[in-house]
């Protein structure tokens, strides 16, 4: 027993603060580095395994909802102007905002999001980084963000995983035992994208082709850091709805 | 080595070749080779330890003709989830087999429906209403207790039937491939590295024992040689899968019996890890290092630098938290001869990984096939006897040291290692030639086996993880025991879903 209370002492504080960079070598956002007289090579779109890279005016555009940040479309860019910054790509509805993440925790404190994870056919890459939430680096309750047991008592179903057929029911009937209002985040690029695995006898779709989402993060799997930017949007987003 | 036999003397044959058990069923598939003139075909892999290599039974079915065989199930009990899933996928009957249900194609899927045949109904939107039904107890004061797929906490969905006497759990039922996405078809026609990203993401936790156990099937279709420096930093990437994935399990475990101070200990313990994974591989999973044909990042001083100072505070933390454990008699209470499974039982299942070697069977393909460059460390197979839920957390405390034992030397290897080459161009690959590969991950070995087509691309790649051998005995572990031991049971096999169900 003594034991329990000295190692508990000894750590005191370990949570931290949230950051959405990581280690130099993360394969985060690809950085804007084409000039104006660049032409794309279009390798990159070619490559690109997911389908996330469309050219527009010549210019690749990353859709980040899709993206499972393989890096495979800076190795094949012949001019080396696609590069992968160590920041995160956010959450959909926040791409306009960036806000800052100090503030927004301050104006979270006082209401709460109660969440319900759903895998709907993960490769369980984004479960663990959610069971990651909630250990004392990143402690998710101090945003007064908690997951809850049924989705009776959630105002928002987390889903990860592509639809898969087995699992196609289970989602619709757990987004229907949600009580209004309600949210759907789809979290990771399976969820929000769709295209990891391509189409298969067994994949029904995206998330959105099964239920109505409100958030998508990007990430394969989204750090948990993406995660909390995420959650707190989401908190925004139901205040809204309320 | 490739036996070919007729379906009706698979049996036989598989009798032979499993040597009265020393040689276990290491994996069973079928494969569909009528667009190249042939017919159906099921593949028996079986470990051969004396050989460091898996010996091939194939029976070839011919074409058009009954896809009828004497089951092998009564006669090799791991070979029931397989001759299940066989079922499924290509309408193969084995008979006598005393539990044909659905496996992997639940209710949605119409009757008939055998998506690994070539020529399949490719019309997804078809549905249909097969039954499922799931095995219960009967009998005055029984009663079933259904959980999931959607469960309290967050964890990957299956569906469990128990048939309860009181608080004793008589039976379990477990449905499961839920999260079945069809990779294995998925993959199909692509060349290698087009289908490496699905690989990876065939499961998050076993992202780099999957992809090592598919690049080695695909380097063994080359003359190439993958350099020495590319397996260091293979191996390196392996043992830290493991450690993350130990070291997270050990806190994890508690969590089946609400020991708080420990599951946060090991939470804590396991993010350090991850962090560390990001800096040898830009992403927490390990993703995006290893091809075919070597890794894609080197090391350099730094980073191995930081993987040590990393390692030697998670080790002394680590330490404590045993300490911790086994200083709790309620805890020992708790995980002493409960969820056992006895060394015959892990035999006649073919189990692997820890499982296995909590139950006295001396399983670790690091050893037993010497892949990569295993054979140039130190380190120990632990086993445990018992069987219990403690066997299997001793086990995992004592692979953990092991692991550390493991990196330190390969981080002495690396830095001594004066070579640049990381990668090799693997050029063109043999193909219609079937190629294994296996590695260890943290739950047991996983299997892959691979066969290109005329062109290069995939024809068949069937994946066996560690996982799949490992379910059914969970089944019989908990029999017995009482209902609110069953999260701290499954807790301690600590079996993906994911990469059971593809």
């Amino acid at each position: 027993m003594l034991k329990i209370i000295e190692a508990i002492l000894a750590k005191r504080i370990v949570t931290e603060n949230v950051k959405t960079t990581g280690d130099k070598r993360m394969r985060g956002q690809l950085n804007n580095m084409y000039g104006k007289n660049y032409t794309c090579c279009g390798a990159c779109v070619q490559v690109c395994p997911v389908n996330a890279i469309t050219l527009v005016d010549g210019k690749p555009e990353i859709d980040y909802k899709k993206c499972i940040f393989c890096g495979r479309c800076v190795e094949v860019c012949a001019e080396k102007v696609l590069q992968h910054s160590n920041k995160e790509a956010l959450a959909e509805i926040l791409t306009d905002a960036q806000v800052e993440v100090k503030e927004m925790v301050t104006a979270k404190l006082g209401r709460s999001l109660h969440v319900r994870h759903v895998d709907a056919g993960s490769c369980n890459a984004c479960d663990f980084e959610m069971c990651a939430l909630s250990n004392p680096i990143y402690d998710l309750h101090r945003y007064g963000i908690a997951f809850v047991a049924s989705p009776r008592h959630a105002d928002m179903i987390m889903v990860t995983g592509v639809v898969s057929r087995n699992l196609e029911q289970a989602l619709r009937m757990t987004y229907e035992a949600m009580p209004e209002p309600r949210l759907v985040m789809a979290c990771g690029a399976c969820a929000a994208g769709g295209e990891t695995y391509g189409s298969t006898y067994a994949i029904v779709g995206k998330v959105s082709d099964v239920v109505p989402v409100d958030i998508a993060v990007p990430g394969c799997p989204p750090r948990p850091s993406a995660m909390i930017v995420a959650l707190c949007a989401a908190a925004d987003l139901l205040k809204e709805r309320m | 080595m490739v036996m070919r036999v007729k379906p009706e003397n698979l049996r036989g044959a598989a009798n032979i070749c499993s040597d009265g058990g020393k040689h276990p069923l290491a994996a069973m598939f079928g494969a569909d080779e009528t667009h190249r003139g042939g017919g159906l075909a099921i593949y028996c892999l079986f470990y051969n330890t004396e050989k460091r290599s898996l010996d091939t039974v194939k029976a070839e079915f011919p074409a058009d003709g009954p896809l009828n065989y004497p089951c092998l199930t009564t006669l090799l009990p791991a070979a029931a989830w397989y001759e299940r899933e066989l079922h499924d996928m290509f309408g193969f009957i084995p008979e006598n087999h005393p539990d044909l249900r659905p496996l992997v194609l639940h209710e949605s899927f119409p009757k008939g429906f055998h998506p690994l045949l070539k020529r399949y109904n490719k019309d997804f939107q078809v549905r249909g209403s097969r039954q499922y039904e799931m095995i219960a107890a009967n009998g005055e004061g029984l009663y079933e207790v259904p959980v999931g797929p959607i469960h309290a906490g967050i964890i990957e969905p299956g569906h469990f039937r128990f048939s309860q006497a009181g608080e004793a759990m008589l039976q379990l039922d477990a449905k499961l491939f839920f999260t079945h996405r069809g990779i294995e078809k998925a993959v199909e026609g692509k060349t290698p590295m087009e289908a490496l990203h699905m690989v990876e993401r065939i499961c998050g936790a076993c992202t780099v024992a999957n992809t090592l156990s598919f690049c080695q099937a695909v380097e063994k279709l080359s003359d190439a040689q993958v350099p020495k420096r590319a397996w260091l930093i293979r191996t390196l990437a392996a043992e830290l899968e493991r450690l993350y994935n130990h070291v997270g399990d050990t806190g994890n475990v508690c969590a089946g019996v609400g020991f708080s101070p420990v599951i946060s200990m090991g939470a804590r313990l396991k993010e350090y890890l991850m962090q560390l994974d990001e800096v040898l591989a830009g992403n927490r999973f390990l993703r995006g290092l290893i091809i075919p044909g070597g890794v894609r990042y080197d090391v350099d001083e730094h980073i191995l630098e930081e993987i040590v100072e990393v390692l030697h505070e998670v080790e002394k933390e680590y330490i404590n938290i045993e300490h911790i454990m086994w200083e709790q008699n309620s805890f020992i209470n708790r995980v002493r001869t409960t969820g056992v499974i006895k060394e015959l039982t892990a035999f006649e299942l073919a189990m692997v990984g820890v499982g296995a070697r909590a139950s006295s069977l001396t399983r670790d393909s690091r050893k037993d096939m010497g892949y990569g460059i295993y054979d140039e460390f130190d380190f120990n197979v632990v086993t445990e006897s018992s069987g219990d839920v403690e066997a299997r957390i001793k086990v995992r405390i004592a692979e953990v040291k092991e692991s550390l034992k493991i990196v330190r030397q390969v981080i002495t290897a690396l830095r001594y290692d004066n070579s640049t080459e990381i990668a090799v161009d693997l050029g063109t690959l043999r193909t219609l030639e079937g190629s294994w590969g296996i590695s260890e991950s943290a739950r047991g070995d996983n299997v892959h086996w691979l066969m290109l087509d005329e062109e290069g691309r995939i024809d068949r790649l069937f994946v066996r993880s560690a996982s799949y051998p490992n379910w059914p005995a969970l089944t019989i572990a908990v029999q017995g025991d009482i209902i609110p031991d069953f999260p701290l049971i499954n807790k301690s096999f600590e079996l993906c879903y994911a990469c059971l169900d593809r």
